[in-house]
């Protein structure tokens, strides 16, 4: 079973959990940017460990599907049409052999996420099948590529025309419509921002860049300033790490992060907050409140659980439903 | 190791980071080397050194806090015995030689380089190859080495524009600091010379050819040899 990709969209990436253990070797994990949205994608279409899933940046791609199978997206919201069928999102949808899936703009949001029952099954590299295009891992999406699907029980197909379950999930936790304000923790060289700039950064509105991306988040605004220079000399870095370079616009690092740096380290986004970053798209405002290392902790505790009783829940209604062989 | 002069800072709700101190020194980084040796057994943890501090990245799932002590707590108690009680021993690393084709189209930067600083090429070529290096810390980019080591005479400031193309393999200083490309990258440090070596392969089941703590000697080889060995490799 495979996919070929007729049109690629703007930037088209597979993307599972991410690469762990590689950092002292200078390789980063990469991963999914919003890794709720792709492991709901994953658990809509059956899967139950690391599959990839495809990644789409604000115009989806065009694919065409060898075989019947189900497949699922999820993350911002999308157009998505197989023939002349409108596909909804966040539940799991039948396509018959030879569907040709449309994506298109997304209507809020930056990514969008692609399941298919079995997952992308491209080579893994060092553990993980994730493409890091920051360190040369692996590559986006191009026309003409076949994309090979791992193999995994299906039911007999339910219908020679394309079809949805007839239940979706509740976007709204896992999506942050009313783009709210993101938590930061203070970071090691936070103390010595200037008065006016500590200020201007937790009550002041920032926008995405133009030139954001997998590797970091730029964020437009009041440029923030030291109150003295630092000379700092490289120390690890991480996804969520807010640096702010000598331009004086701050960047948050993302999955594709560097594993090591050298501009002083003002902020690290709360672990919970990342994936809203994820989803603010060029020109989206981006505000941040001061939390506490406890308290962002408990969010990322609270919504592991609630993620975790979600993923049982779709298990269940998978099986109860007999479409998946879960 | 006395485990009180290290500095704990809680970056991130996986991630704690010892810091030994804030300088470029190869006391410093023998501490980080010496670190990792004895805290790269604990269960659940990456460890992450770089010159002066190590990043420890946990399972928050498999150090969970309860009342008594935090995630960071318990991971920092467990540090802290580990790095009393564990003398494994830092080692003197591997010892890597790295052949290198010094000046011409492989090191284009070289005449500037000894021009800029009042030397001749072959004196710059003797003194980079006349000691060994340390690699302090992997970073940048998958298999970048940064060398501790390099003679201070032969510092430069960095290219005021860089490179958006290096090619793989090309050995360069930027300001005092020594490395090597191990893929085509962009870059800002001036080529002084080109290892046909293959540093990062993502295959490969070590895909890095140095690790953090090993040592690095360079070899000054001719273009002829620098063909041969490339033909080799890619054979």
């Amino acid at each position: 079973m495979s996919v070929r990709v007729l049109k690629p969209g703007l930037l088209g990436t597979l993307q599972d959990r991410g690469r762990p253990g590689h950092a002292a070797i200078g390789v980063g994990r990469a991963g999914a940017m919003d890794l709720p949205a792709w492991r709901l994608a994953n658990a809509l279409v059956g899967n139950r460990g690391n599959e990839a899933a495809l990644e789409c940046t604000l115009l989806g791609p065009t694919l065409r599907f060898e075989r019947a199978t189900w497949i699922a997206i999820t993350g911002a919201p999308i157009a998505a049409r197989a023939g002349d069928t409108d596909l909804p999102t966040w539940t799991a949808c039948w396509l018959p052999a030879g569907s040709v899936l449309q994506l298109g703009r997304m209507a809020a949001g930056c990514r969008s996420y692609l399941a298919v029952r079995g997952g992308f099954d491209v080579a893994a590299v060092l553990g993980s099948r994730s493409s890091d295009l920051h360190a040369g891992l692996g590559r986006a999406l191009q026309t003409g590529d076949t994309l090979p699907v791992g193999n995994a029980a299906s039911s007999a197909a339910p219908a020679n025309h394309p079809h949805a379950l007839p239940w979706r999930l509740d976007p709204r936790p896992w999506f942050d419509f009313a783009q709210t304000p993101l938590m930061l923790l203070p970071g090691s060289h936070h103390a010595q921002l200037d008065e006016v700039s500590r200020q201007a950064l937790h009550t002041g509105t920032f926008r995405v860049a133009s030139d954001s991306n997998r590797t970091a988040s730029r964020l437009d605004g009041a440029r923030l300033q030291l109150c003295a220079p630092l000379e700092l000399i490289s120390e690890a870095t991480l996804p969520g790490t807010m640096q702010l370079p000598p331009s004086g616009q701050p960047i948050v690092l993302m999955a594709e992060a560097p594993v090591t740096g050298g501009y002083p380290r003002i902020g690290q986004l709360a672990a919970a907050d990342l994936p809203r970053l994820a989803q603010r798209r060029p020109g989206d405002p981006v505000c941040f409140r001061r939390g506490t290392l406890e308290q962002a902790a408990d969010r990322l505790r609270r919504r592991e659980h609630a993620l975790d009783a979600l993923y049982r829940q779709i298990a269940r209604r998978l099986q109860h439903d007999g479409l998946l062989l879960a | 190791m006395p485990a009180d002069a290290i500095q704990f800072e809680p970056l991130a709700e996986d991630a704690l980071l010892l810091r030994f101190g804030d300088r470029i020194e190869p006391v410093l980084n023998d501490r980080v080397h010496a670190a990792v040796a004895a805290l790269r057994d604990l269960p659940s943890l990456e460890c992450v050194p770089a010159y002066a501090s190590v990043l420890l990245r946990f399972a928050p799932a498999a150090w969970q806090g309860d009342e008594a002590a935090s995630a960071h707590q318990r991971v920092e108690r467990a540090a802290r015995i580990a790095l009393e009680t564990r003398h494994a021993p830092a080692g003197a690393g591997r010892i890597h030689e790295i052949p290198v084709c010094y000046g011409g189209p492989h090191g284009p930067d070289l005449h500037e380089l000894a021009q800029h600083l009042g030397l001749s090429g072959t004196v710059v070529v003797a003194r980079h190859v006349g000691v060994d290096y340390r690699v302090a810390m992997l970073g940048f980019a998958p298999g970048f080495p940064y060398l501790l080591g390099l003679d201070p005479t032969l510092a430069m400031p960095r290219r005021r524009d860089p490179r958006t193309r290096v090619p793989a393999g090309s050995v360069a200083i930027g300001g005092a600091q020594t490395g090597i490309y191990p893929a085509e990258l962009p870059g800002g440090w001036h080529l002084i010379g080109r290892t046909p070596l293959r540093l990062f392969d993502a295959d490969a089941s070590e895909p890095s050819l140095l690790a953090a703590g090993d040592r690095v000697r360079f070899r000054a080889i001719d273009a002829e040899e620098f063909a041969d060995l490339d033909a080799a490799r890619h054979r």
